[in-house]
């Protein structure tokens, strides 16, 4: 593994490792001294082109907790239009010398564009409406801690598909490790050409969230975006919220021991209740410490060198 | 002195010579002391006509030229382009227009024939003086906002109606922009829902077209559509020739060959507008290029700095070079395609919507605009080897079938033995 950019570049057996290692990371939590001297003399750089709080939180303090020496750099703005090519923005920061490049991009595409550019090892820390690998490697952990094996366990995952990079990575992870997914959102927010996307990638699609919930082993819900109504893609929140929201009423339909996941940040009231975000299923915290053991792992397993 | 062409394959047929004499005309019998070119072996076909080149001048000189453009449009066997005014300044005066046909005189490899734009600073909103354009030594007759569309029904119609005046075209870049977000950059379907990618769906080209052939109907005009890409449209053209609508459509050689799935590892070098589309839209393309429904073949060459691509996918620069490659694409898409054909499609019937009158013929008495190809050689394409200043060539290791060897323009030699003469 040179680069993460995609889930479809890793082998079940690869994310078996990621998780095996994430795994020992998660102890290092617990440790009162919580530094591992692995990454000791590698430099990370955590290039955002976009806003992000959590997730440069989460690669800043694993790159620093495995010893590395990590820089953020805030990108803002496409370099279009100040003029840069994103080639010579990305070159310059490589120039210095690093070992990681953690890249979020708004334009989909942008961390695969990169790695074609430069020799530091590339994390996508999101690009786009494309992929967000680590988040999709976190869930996915994260379920199995609670669930054990994911093969044929039933994930929903709910909510804007169209402009989701969560989803396009976690529609991959899941359906690699074996779990049989349906995928919920209103017509106006399933992605373009989703019908043989889904017969080829073997899920399933549904409208109707509360004939899906009674057979989920785990619920997946996504941020909805206020701006997507000015879009025309529904109507209004309290419309949006009836529909496909995860409400206090729905809860009751779902199993009591089905996790309830959301990457962050909650829309509490439109996409999820504060009953669900807040519920003893939930299991949102729990993906922010595991998305620290996850983003550890993967920084070790592509930065370490020889592997032991 | 004169030019003798021995033993060509005149448009595919049986070998003949070509005469061409002192004053660059073609003619029944070898002038005196004419140079003599073996020509067995090669195929001779009337120089070709592009109804859509951007040749970037003014404004972007660092991208192409007039003078590297009608390089790259010799090399491939061209001896008119008609420059799209989507420059900067836009050809959108008199004065504007006549500044590109003067640098294109000045070079003197093609005629550089300016194409007006339909609206001033290709905003859709008013008319730019398309009549003062007409009426200028530039004789502008071809109108287009190209790279936008003239959404506007109600300018469509009066831009429509306006140049009946002087037998002008309007030359429509359909796409609805209503139906596609600001940032669209490529065929919206299963490759860009699966590359998270934002879209135009094929319906926004088809519902222009729609609307145009029925404006043009009303108007009693003459609409010619750019770069057709989907089936849907080449239903629609069909049906609006049927009943007699004077509409003309043209494709693009990408459009002919390649598809949607090429942007599956991001490379804006395949990032064009109109974008590529499904194996589906290139057959029924390919199909209606062959059966008429779509006129011409136009190569929308769209040279881009390295910088400029260089950039995210939704923020590269849209376009592809395709004037040297134009014929050798063509005849790879369309291997059946007969010469006769190609030089219908490549040159008389965009000689004849241009309205350029001493293009499009091998008969005597015309000027001798001749293109000899070889015409089974396969050539494997090196970007590096382009004349253009671009090198955002989608056809780079590709190998294609046929040769530009050479190049007639006037009786002049602008392209002999495959490289450029001046």
């Amino acid at each position: 593994m040179k680069h993460l950019l995609s889930i479809n570049d890793l082998s079940v057996e690869e994310i078996a490792h990621i998780f095996e290692t994430a795994s020992e990371m998660h102890d290092v939590q617990k440790r009162e001294v919580k530094k591992l001297p692995v990454l000791r003399g590698r430099t990370v750089v955590n290039m955002f082109f976009e806003d992000s709080t959590r997730t440069r939180s989460s690669f800043e303090i694993a790159g620093k907790w495995l010893s590395a020496d990590v820089i953020n750099i805030s990108a803002k703005g496409s370099s279009a239009s100040k003029g840069e090519s994103l080639r010579d923005t990305v070159l310059t920061v490589c120039a210095m010398g690093i070992d990681g490049l953690v890249i979020r991009h708004p334009a989909s595409g942008a961390a695969h564009q990169v790695s074609q550019w430069v020799d530091a090892a590339v994390v996508n820390a999101g690009d786009g409406m494309h992929e967000h690998p680590t988040q999709a490697l976190l869930d996915a952990y994260t379920l199995q801690r609670r669930l054990g094996s994911l093969a044929g366990r039933h994930v929903a995952i709910i909510g804007d598909l169209t402009h989701s990079r969560v989803f396009r990575s976690n529609i991959q992870c899941l359906t690699k490790l074996g779990a049989e997914v349906t995928v919920v959102a209103p017509p106006t927010l399933m992605p373009s050409g989703i019908d043989s996307w889904s017969r080829t990638a073997g899920f399933a699609t549904s409208y109707d969230v509360d004939a899906v919930l009674p057979q989920a082993d785990a619920v997946m819900m996504l941020r909805v975006q206020r701006e997507r109504m000015a879009g025309g893609f529904f109507p209004s929140a309290r419309e949006y919220t009836v529909g496909y929201g995860l409400t206090r009423d729905r809860l009751r339909l779902l199993k009591p021991d089905a996790p309830i996941c959301h990457p962050g940040p909650m829309n509490r009231g439109l996409e999820i209740a504060a009953d669900a975000a807040d519920a003893a299923q939930s299991v949102v915290l729990e993906q922010v410490s595991s998305g620290l053991a996850v983003r550890m792992s993967v920084l070790y397993h592509l930065l370490a060198g020889e592997e032991s | 002195m004169g030019i003798v062409i021995r033993g060509a394959s005149v448009l595919g047929q049986t070998s003949q010579d070509l005469y061409v004499d002192d004053d660059g005309v073609l003619v029944d019998e070898a002038p005196d002391g004419a140079e003599i070119l073996d020509a067995d072996g090669l195929v001779a076909l009337p120089g070709f006509v592009d109804l859509h080149t951007h040749l970037r001048e003014p404004g972007r000189e660092d991208a192409e030229t007039i003078l590297s453009g009608s390089r790259a449009a010799a090399v491939g066997g061209f001896t008119a382009v008609l420059a799209m005014a989507n420059t900067s300044p836009v050809t959108d005066t008199a004065e504007a227009a006549l500044r590109v046909w003067e640098l294109g005189r000045e070079v003197g490899l093609v005629d550089v024939q300016p194409v007006g734009a339909v609206t001033k600073g290709l905003a859709g909103e008013e008319l730019a003086e398309l009549g003062l354009m007409a009426r200028s030594r530039a004789a502008v007759r071809v109108f287009s906002d190209d790279g936008k569309c003239v959404h506007d029904a109600r300018v469509m119609r009066r831009a429509l109606e306006y140049v009946k005046a002087f037998g002008g075209v309007v030359s429509q870049h359909a796409q609805d922009p209503s139906l596609a977000g600001p940032t669209a950059c490529c065929h919206e379907g299963e490759t860009s829902g699966r590359l998270g990618l934002p879209g135009w769906p094929g319906i926004a080209e088809e519902i222009i077209v729609a609307r145009d052939v029925m404006l043009a109907r009303h108007t009693g005009s003459r609409v010619h559509i750019a770069h057709v890409t989907t089936a849907g449209s080449v239903e629609v053209l069909r049906w609006a020739k049927a009943q007699g609508i004077n509409v003309t459509a043209e494709v693009t050689p990408h459009h002919l060959l390649l598809t949607t799935d090429l942007l599956s590892g991001y490379d804006p070098t395949y990032k064009v507008n109109p974008p590529l589309r499904p194996q589906e839209d290139v057959d029924a393309l390919r199909a209606a290029l062959a059966d008429g429904t779509i006129d011409v073949v136009a190569t929308d060459h769209a040279p881009h700095a390295r910088h400029d691509k260089e950039h995210a996918f939704v923020d590269a620069a849209f376009g592809m070079l395709g004037l040297e490659t134009a014929l050798s694409v063509v005849r790879t898409a369309l291997p059946e395609l007969s010469w006769s054909d190609v030089a219908r499609v490549m040159s008389t019937t965009p000689a004849r919507i241009a309205g350029l009158a001493d293009h499009g013929s091998l008969e005597i008495g015309t000027r001798a605009h001749v293109v000899l190809v070889d015409p089974e050689v396969s050539v494997t394409v090196d970007r590096d080897a382009s004349v253009s200043l671009s090198r955002n060539n989608p056809w780079h290791g590709r190998a294609l079938t046929s040769r530009v060897v050479h190049t007639v323009y006037g009786g002049q030699f602008t392209v002999r033995d495959g490289a450029l003469s001046a």
